[in-house]
């Protein structure tokens, strides 16, 4: 067990004009965790989740990351050059549409390779190598390697950026809604697929979801953000089987059995 | 050695926000504790609030007060404050839970259910896979089922499952939710058989059993429930 936080968030609030994106929220994230982010549309997840991931800059608060060198950075205070760096090579982001993570008109290979090429791989035949490797784990076949994601269904465009951010080796991941517009049997498989590749390189990573059967699948832990603010937070199966708050009490009461 | 749980003066209930806040005491000044070797079993009758103990030992209930105080690699661990990355690491050496119900995961073979807690703790898969064909073998599962996913399993086949997860391991505090309701004589028997095993190698247990016939063959004591009920000190 790693004793210094991957990533630690002091106090982060957003701020649109005068409209609340979200507000204080402190939490620290260890390497090998899962944290899923829950709550209703407009509850402030996704603008966290761009907060911590420098896509958008917190009108106050902190993010600091534990780099390779194990120094802590303060996100804001990285050049862009450096920041576009780190996002190309130790972390990853996974969106919910496919099409925002990848370019949709180069090949599949190509897809994953470039992410290699960013970390200094310049040898043609180790990537193809690499890429074909990563398409099989994330189980698109080699022989689709040569094609365009648009030619791919959704499930498959939603596998190939999983490859593409996780064949760096990434040491975090941020996910927003990545079952989003998928049906169950493809979702059933993409969470399968990614509870494996999380626990087999010891991944840390934030997933925004909305859905409680993802979030109790794929994480440890769980904040439930409301309003912008998070009301409640704490490990998975406590939040979920043990609610305190009314609004977490509702939402675990909403879910439908199946 | 030190005892491997300890509860001591914990309570809880629930406050139901949907129905107007109603506070809803569930147990009270719940203290015990559990040496190794030793098989303690919850009783008392239905809704008394055995299987909320369980799972306030096992973190999935938030405690209202006191402890909960495991031996967890030599070092003393309150479960009932710890942080949740503590829990999950004493739930991954030291404290194993065989639920009533198996939560399946899609696509996920049987036997990789099974063998999974070994290979959480650094064991290579096909040896945890050895390990957990052994289990499944004795527990009577037929073996054209252990590639299968149990999600159209039967009830005591999907509880057959549950209990080879649950005791694949050397976790030295095991945690038994009715591990034997929906089986067969036959298979009762082996359950009895490995809970004898998990004793004589100095596992403490703690369980909820209604079916007599296991209760008396397994328990070293007995343990009532409606002692800690906070109705009647309230009374």
């Amino acid at each position: 067990m790693s004793t210094l936080p991957l990533l630690k968030v002091n106090d982060v609030s957003k701020f649109y004009g005068s409209r609340i994106g979200c507000r204080n929220v402190s939490f620290e994230l260890y390497a090998g965790e899962v944290l899923a982010i829950v709550g209703e549309s407009g509850s402030g997840k996704t603008t966290l989740l761009s907060c911590l991931s420098t896509r958008l800059m917190p009108t106050s608060g902190i993010v600091e990351y534990h780099m390779r060198d194990g120094q802590y950075r303060d996100l804001a205070r990285m050049g862009e050059a450096e920041r576009r760096f780190l996002m190309r090579t130790d972390w990853g982001f996974v969106h919910q549409n496919p099409a925002d993570g990848l370019r949709m008109t180069v090949s599949a290979g190509a897809n994953v390779g470039e992410r290699l090429m960013a970390v200094g791989d310049r040898h043609y035949g180790n990537i193809r190598a690499t890429a074909s490797d990563w398409l099989q784990r994330v189980e698109i076949g080699v022989d689709r390697i040569d094609d365009q994601p648009r030619a791919f269904s959704g499930g498959m465009r939603q596998r190939l950026q999983i490859a593409r951010n996780l064949v760096t080796s990434p040491r975090l991941v941020f996910m927003d809604e990545p079952t989003g517009g998928l049906d169950v049997s493809v979702q059933a498989r993409l969470l399968d697929l990614v509870r494996g590749l999380v626990h087999d390189l010891g991944l840390a990573a934030i997933i925004v979801t909305h859905d409680l059967a993802v979030a109790r699948l794929l994480s440890h832990r769980m904040m439930v953000m409301k309003d912008g603010a998070v009301i409640e937070q704490g490990l998975t199966d406590r939040v979920l089987d043990d609610p305190r708050e009314p609004y977490t009490q509702l939402l675990v009461s909403s879910i439908l059995q199946v | 050695m030190a005892t491997p749980l300890v509860v001591s003066e914990v309570a809880k209930s629930f406050t139901m926000h949907l129905r107007d806040g109603v506070r809803r005491p569930v147990v009270a000044n719940v203290s015990f504790s559990v040496k190794a070797g030793e098989c303690v079993v919850l009783g008392g009758p239905s809704g008394v609030g055995k299987s909320s103990i369980l799972k306030m030992l096992y973190g999935n209930y938030g405690v209202d007060e006191g402890q909960i105080l495991m031996d967890h690699d030599g070092k003393l661990v309150n479960l009932a404050t710890a942080e949740p990355r503590t829990v999950l690491e004493v739930r991954r050496t030291t404290l194993g839970y065989v639920s009533q119900f198996l939560r399946v995961v899609p696509r996920v073979s049987s036997l990789d259910i099974v063998a999974e807690p070994l290979h959480a703790r650094g064991m290579p898969l096909e040896e945890a896979r050895t390990h957990a064909a052994e289990l499944l073998s004795k527990l009577n599962l037929p073996r054209e089922l252990w590639g299968l996913p149990p999600a159209t399993f039967s009830g005591g086949e999907q509880q057959r499952v549950n209990i080879a997860r649950g005791f694949i391991t050397d976790h030295k505090i095991l945690l038994l939710d009715e591990p034997t309701a929906s089986l067969d004589a036959k298979n009762r028997a082996v359950v009895v058989e490995l809970i004898a095993e998990k004793k004589a190698k100095g596992t403490a247990l703690i369980g909820i059993f209604h079916d007599e016939e296991v209760r008396d063959a397994v328990a070293d004591r007995i343990l009532d429930v409606s002692a800690f009920s906070p109705r009647k000190t309230a009374a």
